[in-house]
């Protein structure tokens, strides 16, 4: 099995950087996940992992193979596009042969790899169809075949779900991770979803202004965000990360008297930081000292989304049995201690350091 | 029928209208009335034109300079068509890359398009000027001898063949230029990552989304070949020895020279005809492998 080293990769273009001096490894058979805002550079990574852009500096190894210089079709690796990149005027076997037929492989052989992954892919039925006969889903599909016909050990995915609906979404999710493990390919995968990213990785890459935030796996991500960036990147909602302000050994949020209401966290007050808690950590609790009034409350079923005021500072509170709140009432917010994560306010750094000796 | 529906139906016609008077007082009603004509002789002072019947077609079967100019025609169409769609794909193709001085070239190749026929017709005869000529001077620094291009019967038509060829690869690149904009840059990356070469991804795919531009630009190249005959009015009128001449060029002279307007009329039903049949055919017989998307 194959996998993938990156090394001070950079891409730059006349005035703008996309990628500075990224490097990761991505394990043998290992699926990962590059995530980030749209402009992040996690498209041009995967551009120049593919060959289809040229590096301005650093090295992508293959295998083993160092395949900087070399042109896409010697890198021994597969791609499926965001916008499917089918041929509109060849028929869906036609389109998944396209790679074999290019490289000569004989008639018996592709009838027989079409058979196959047809099946493997669900679209035996549809092999005489053109593209725009096809739903969105099936285009989807025929993508992967063309990837998956090529029986090339890495795969690279450019967003591939980004242009269905929520349900087939999920659908194709699932089926793409265990159709790569079920050919222990090695996959990178780009997307801005998180939940895309958290469902499917084994590592996430979570990549922010052309450079890397995070690179972990998912638990670890969610648990142990590097900055506040990844913090608020992952789950939904966001994680509240709020400003604190030193009163001696005292933090408390923006605008929250010091004489009137209890501190949230005792330290050492040697840094400005931000404090970051899940919205799901936080629960009700009448009896706390921490007092914040709800401002909107947003009803979604399963739980409620409850937005409070504490101070000058809003958070957002994930909570069951919520839904009788109404706005402008006073409630006790709390959170275990281990959910609470210290963030460096000028760099969003974790700092988890200032924890140790505090009193949270 | 109710007010509303009775409404609908006069808008209707007016928006209709316009273009339907031009079409009929300019393009059918002239059609017809040339059919009719063709059956007629042609009146001469006061001898008014009597119906002849198919006489005027038995003259044109027997008329040795219509097959002359025919078969000058089917040439023409035969060495412009292929060559000037040909042209304008590879002039697209290269003003499609990435380029430096790419808006230049293109409006380059398209300058031709934009002047007239006959001023296009001035420039050539320059060019093929003998002794004096570009071409002549070309060919003279390489020892070559004189060459009077437009006055050999051997050599009349092929050079009005490459005045037409000039002319209209830069209009037909125009069309191409703009198809292969719409073909968007994924095929090619995916081509690029299955190891398509350069030459296997135009056949095996560019070309095939070019066909509805080729079958369109095919089209007006035919009916171009039949009507571009502007610039043998200023280089050759038709000779030496009809060499040059053309059927629409030798229905001008037949019926503005010789005032045989009735045999002119019946030129002209051949020449519909032909025109007719082929643009039928096209459609008929490209339509099934043009991929429409």
């Amino acid at each position: 099995m194959t996998g993938i080293s990156v090394k001070g990769l950079t891409k730059r273009w006349d005035t703008a950087t996309a990628v500075d001096d990224v490097s990761f490894d991505v394990e043998p058979g290992s699926f990962a996940v590059l995530l980030g805002p749209s402009g992040c550079g996690k498209s041009t990574i995967l551009r120049l992992i593919s060959g289809l852009e040229s590096a301005s500096a650093g090295t992508i190894t293959i295998g083993g193979k160092d395949v900087t210089a070399l042109p896409p079709a010697e890198r021994d690796l597969s791609m499926v596009f965001q916008s499917y990149a089918l041929f509109p005027h060849l028929t869906v076997a036609e389109n998944i042969l396209f790679g074999l037929k290019v490289r000569k492989i004989s008639t018996r052989d592709q009838q027989h790899r079409l058979e196959r992954v047809a099946e493997l892919i669900g679209l035996s039925a549809l092999l005489d169809r053109r593209p725009n006969q096809l739903s969105g889903g099936q285009q989807q599909r025929v993508a992967l075949g063309r990837a998956i016909i090529a029986e090339k050990p890495v795969c690279l995915m450019d967003e591939p779900l980004s242009n269905l609906d929520a349900k087939l979404r999920h659908e194709m999710r699932v089926e793409i991770r265990a159709l790569q493990r079920k050919l222990g390919m090695t996959m990178v995968y780009v997307t801005h979803d998180q939940a895309e990213a958290m469902g499917m990785a084994d590592r996430i890459i979570l990549l922010k202004d052309g450079r890397i935030e995070q690179n972990a796996t998912p638990a670890e991500t969610y648990r142990k965000p590097a900055t506040s960036f990844a913090g608020r990147f992952i789950g939904t909602p966001p994680m509240n990360v709020l400003a604190l302000d030193w009163n001696g050994n005292d933090a408390r949020f923006h605008g929250q008297n010091a004489g009137t209401t209890a501190p949230i966290f005792s330290g050492k007050p040697q840094t400005p930081v931000s404090i970051g808690i899940r919205p799901e950590e936080i629960s009700f609790s009448a009896s706390s000292p921490c007092r914040a009034t709800v401002e909107t409350v947003e009803y979604l079923g399963a739980d409620t989304l409850v937005d409070c005021r504490i101070g000058s500072e809003r958070l957002t509170v994930r909570a069951r049995n919520a839904d009788n709140l109404k706005t402008g009432a006073d409630v006790g917010l709390s959170w275990p201690r281990d959910a609470v994560h210290l963030f460096e306010a000028a760099s969003g750094r974790r700092r988890d350091d200032l924890l140790i000796g505090a009193d949270a | 029928m109710g007010p509303t529906a009775k409404r609908t139906w006069i808008h209707a016609w007016l928006f209709l209208s316009p273009a339907m008077i031009l079409l009929i007082a300019f393009t059918h009603y002239p059609a017809a009335v040339t059919l009719f004509h063709s059956f007629f002789s042609t009146p001469r002072g006061k001898r008014s034109a009597k119906f002849v019947g198919l006489e005027n077609y038995e003259t044109l079967i027997a008329d040795d300079t219509f097959w002359t100019v025919l078969v000058n025609n089917l040439w023409y169409a035969l060495a412009t068509i292929p060559l000037s769609i040909g042209i304008a794909i590879a002039m697209a193709l290269w003003v499609d890359s990435k380029l430096k001085g790419r808006s230049f070239v293109r409006m380059a190749y398209f300058t031709p398009t934009v002047l007239p026929l006959i001023a296009v017709a001035n420039i050539w005869m320059f060019f093929y000027t003998p002794g004096f000529g570009l071409i002549d001077q070309i060919r003279g620094a390489f020892g070559f001898a004189q060459q009077n291009w437009l006055g050999d019967p051997e050599s009349a038509l092929n050079a009005v063949i490459v005045v037409a060829i000039w002319k209209e690869a830069g209009f037909f690149m125009i069309f191409y230029l703009a198809a292969l904009q719409t073909i968007p840059t994924s095929l090619r990356e995916a081509a690029a990552i299955e190891g398509a070469g350069r030459w296997y991804f135009f056949r095996r795919v560019t070309f095939p989304l070019l066909m509805p531009t080729t079958l369109f630009v095919s089209v007006n190249a035919i009916i171009n070949s039949f009507r571009l005959v502007d610039h043998i009015f200023i280089m050759t009128e038709g000779g030496p020895d009809n060499a040059s001449s053309l059927l629409l060029f030798y229905i001008y002279e037949t019926a503005f020279r010789f005032w045989d307007t009735a045999y002119a009329s019946t030129l002209t039903v051949v020449l519909l005809l032909i025109l007719f049949t082929v643009a039928i055919g096209q459609f008929l017989l490209l339509d099934k492998r043009v991929h429409y998307r």
